[in-house]
């Protein structure tokens, strides 16, 4: 570790911080229905959309409306990327002559854009064809992040008002969020991206005759715009095989700064959001600061293990100064790599600009760990701030229970409907991590697919179905994923992990709205300050990654222990 | 239930035209006017003759060359369709060796690499592989270390060459930001260059 390491860190985390605010605060303005600084060139545009649909933005919907609009919007988009990629040998757009997908992964990569996830079973290069990627996979990073967002804010409204009907209208929130927030910053970023060197071409991948003599193919393609929603929208899906290590989506450090700010914008923004839409801006705080206090810690941890390097390797004759550089790129360096795989994790994003399946076990287990908490730190573009509402709702019942009172969260009384969906959200998604990893692990077609023998294996299968149920999408790399049973069993756990935790959240929003909502009494437990950020940062991990704690100690813990003993496998 | 299929279908395909179309397609117009070299890849050309990508790294096996660091791209050997080859910098594919840190394969990589480099207490990019497999890069100190290898082989005085290095070492951005740096092909093209001129 050194200072310079620690300053890398500290100007990521600094933009993002001060970030947050005035985004959260735009963001509250613009799901107010207010007038942004965008309204007048977009207003017609916004308007446009709203004709050519038939919406009328200013009917409200139910709770089942709005999940019944979501998941048919979903459900339709999924089937178009499906049919895209089936047919993206005879669609526009495909100079490299890449082939048609394979049913399979076509299903697989289908459920993974259409959940945020951006699980990468295909590569790239040579599976996708350019047209695929820009009409396919772009629209897909927009709308799956529009999506996330839409219903953390219906969440959020179920606490501003009282005795609500509606939660909103989905097709306005998707709308106004792609519109006035993906869609610009997206627009700034590209550029942006574009002019430090990730290209922007539909031309036939280029050749070179090397200097030492040799022939080099040099794969790019329309990669900068889509570089930038990848990110902003915690999607993840890189436009290469090797994700944002590859030069041409991450050119230099500057750019990794940038992506890195991008990815982690939004999530801490909408806890910002939050306390100015429900009326109280500490209470958007509380959340913020618990998000941002794990995400340091959890930076710092896997920074301090790879910054240690490999004791084998040290051992063997490599100087330990530059850590750990086994799946890294020189540009950026150990701390920039961690602080980089950290944040993507701890989002739902799942980008990687150093491969996690060479990281030291503890600074594997790290990312791991943070999927497993539920992408709370600050978790996906939404899905971040409705799981953290969650477990806000869980920390409130338990601290009620320690007292005597029933419990409220902002001004809504929190009662055994809402807790048993907020329980039935956090257990569900152990049941596809634990049974599937578990599951796979016996198989013998899932066995065949790692490529790590040893306690690494367990952890490579681990971290495959927590980053499918958890719509993360990073993995430990080596394990070889566009099989039959990983294809569909892990298509099957975005789909289940995305879906079947949203809808019971928004079944606790349709609750909570309908409630009146209540002025803080002498018993109101205050859900502010550092009592209230403690017992969440407490409750994330007791109920978040306790149930973890046996697997991961077989895995990434045993891994570290061997790796001191010096044990290979 | 009706009712909804048309907002849903026309905001998929609204978003699909303005989002997977008309920006991407500006986005190509607008590299081409006003960033037509980091649009098309970078590309280094030089008399007609493409030598590579400013930004993707490529192999150097020949003596007189700094070497990048290992990569670990694996590709079909041209000659037997069922085997895997390494190939190393093809920059039509990309990735890394995933090795994890315990791996037996690593260790005996690392060590028979450094018994070929025959110096202890090696910078540790010379001999592990890339997270891009494309590296450009490599560090100062993975560059001095090829310094009298590189003079050797080109007849010239290990200070020549040292100084052409000292001119491509790339500080980190804004003085903090990332690693000190060479870029491998920028320094070959520049001491064959160095060579012409004499």
């Amino acid at each position: 570790m050194t200072l310079i390491g620690w300053a890398q860190i500290a100007l990521v985390l600094a933009l993002v911080f001060a970030s947050a605010f005035p985004l959260g605060h735009y963001m509250a303005v613009l799901f107010s229905g207010g007038r942004t600084w965008l309204t007048p060139v977009l207003g017609p545009v916004e308007r446009g959309f709203y004709r050519l649909a038939g919406i009328d933005p200013r009917r409200g919907m139910s709770w089942r409306e709005y999940v019944f609009a979501l998941i048919l919007l979903n459900a339709v988009h999924f089937l178009v990327l499906y049919a895209m990629l089936r047919l993206q040998d005879v669609l526009p757009f495909n100079p490299q002559h890449v082939a048609a997908m394979s049913p399979r992964l076509a299903f697989n990569t289908a459920a993974s854009f259409v959940t945020n996830t951006n699980w990468q079973a295909y590569v790239p290069e040579s599976q996708i064809s350019y047209g695929a990627q820009m009409f396919g996979l772009t629209v897909h990073n927009f709308l799956s992040a529009a999506t996330g967002i839409a219903a953390a804010v219906a969440v959020v409204r179920a606490f501003a008002g009282s005795a609500l009907a509606t939660l909103g209208n989905f097709y306005v929130d998707l709308t106004r969020v792609t519109l006035y927030l993906l869609l610009p910053v997206s627009i700034v970023a590209g550029a942006v991206l574009l002019a430090a060197g990730v290209p922007e071409t539909l031309s036939a991948y280029a050749s070179a005759t090397t200097l030492d003599g040799g022939s080099q193919t040099i794969a790019f393609g329309p990669v900068a715009f889509q570089e930038a929603i990848k990110e902003f929208g915690t999607n993840g899906g890189g436009f290469f095989n090797a994700n944002s290590a590859h030069p041409f989506e991450n050119p230099s450090a500057l750019t990794n700064v940038l992506e890195n700010w991008l990815l982690l914008a939004i999530p801490f923004a909408l806890a910002i959001m939050l306390g100015h839409m429900v009326g109280e801006k500490r209470q958007g705080r509380s959340l913020f600061y618990a998000m941002a206090i794990l995400l340091t810690l959890a930076i710092a941890g896997t920074y301090a293990a790879e910054a240690a390097g490999n004791p084998l390797l040290t051992h063997a004759g490599v100087n330990a100064g530059m850590g750990n550089m086994e799946g890294k790129d020189v540009r950026f360096g150990v701390a920039l790599s961690s602080a980089f795989n950290t944040s993507a994790t701890g989002t739902s994003t799942g980008a990687v600009d150093s491969f996690t399946d060479s990281y030291t076990p503890l600074g594997g287990l790290v990312p791991l760990f943070l999927m497993q908490l539920g992408e709370v730190t600050p978790g996906g573009v939404g899905s971040g701030l409705y799981t953290i509402v969650v477990f806000a709702l869980l920390s409130v019942f338990v601290a009620g229970l320690m007292v005597g009172r029933t419990p409220e969260y902002l001004g809504k009384k929190v009662q055994a409907r809402e807790i048993k969906l907020a329980m039935l959200a956090v257990l569900i998604l152990t049941v596809f991590i634990l049974g599937g990893a578990g599951l796979s692990l016996v198989l013998p077609n899932g066995v065949s697919s790692l490529s790590a023998a040893g306690p690494h294996g367990l952890s490579e299968m681990l971290y495959a179905w927590s980053s499918a149920t958890e719509n993360n999408g990073s993995a430990m790399a080596g394990l070889t994923a566009d099989t039959r049973l990983l294809d569909y069993g892990l298509g099957f756990a975005m789909i289940f992990g995305r879906f079947a935790f949203m809808v019971p959240v928004l079944a606790i929003a349709g609750s909570l709205a309908a409630k009146p909502k209540l002025p803080p009494s002498a018993g109101t437990f205050p859900t502010t300050g550092p009592l209230f950020v403690g017992l969440l940062i407490g409750v994330i991990i007791i109920l978040g990654g306790l149930q973890f704690m046996p697997a991961d100690a077989l895995g990434p813990m045993a891994d570290h222990f061997a790796l001191r003993a010096g044990h290979t496998f | 239930m009706v009712s909804q299929i048309r907002p849903v279908c026309a905001l998929i395909l609204g978003f699909t035209l303005l989002t997977g179309l008309a920006i991407p397609l500006a986005f190509v117009g607008l590299g081409q006017v006003a960033f037509p070299f980091q649009a098309g890849g970078s590309l280094i050309q030089r008399n007609g003759r493409t030598f590579g990508s400013a930004l993707i790294g490529q192999s150097f096996t020949s003596d007189k060359y700094f070497h990048a660091r290992p990569s670990a791209l694996m590709g079909t050997d041209p000659k037997d369709s069922a085997k895997q080859v390494a190939t190393p910098y093809d920059a039509s594919e990309s990735g890394a060796s995933n090795l994890a840190p315990a791996a037996r394969a690593l260790s005996e990589r690392v060590t028979a690499d450094l018994a070929k480099i025959g110096a202890r207490d090696v910078p540790a990019d010379m001999v592990t592989t890339s997270a891009s497999g494309l590296d450009p890069d490599i560090s100062p100190e993975n560059a001095a270390l090829q310094v009298e290898r590189v003079a050797r082989a080109r007849g010239v005085p290990p200070d020549a060459v040292r100084a052409v290095v000292a001119s491509h070492v790339a500080a980190p951005e804004l003085g903090f930001v990332g690693a000190p740096r060479v870029n491998v092909l920028a320094l070959n093209l520049a001491l064959d260059e160095a060579g012409r001129g004499k």
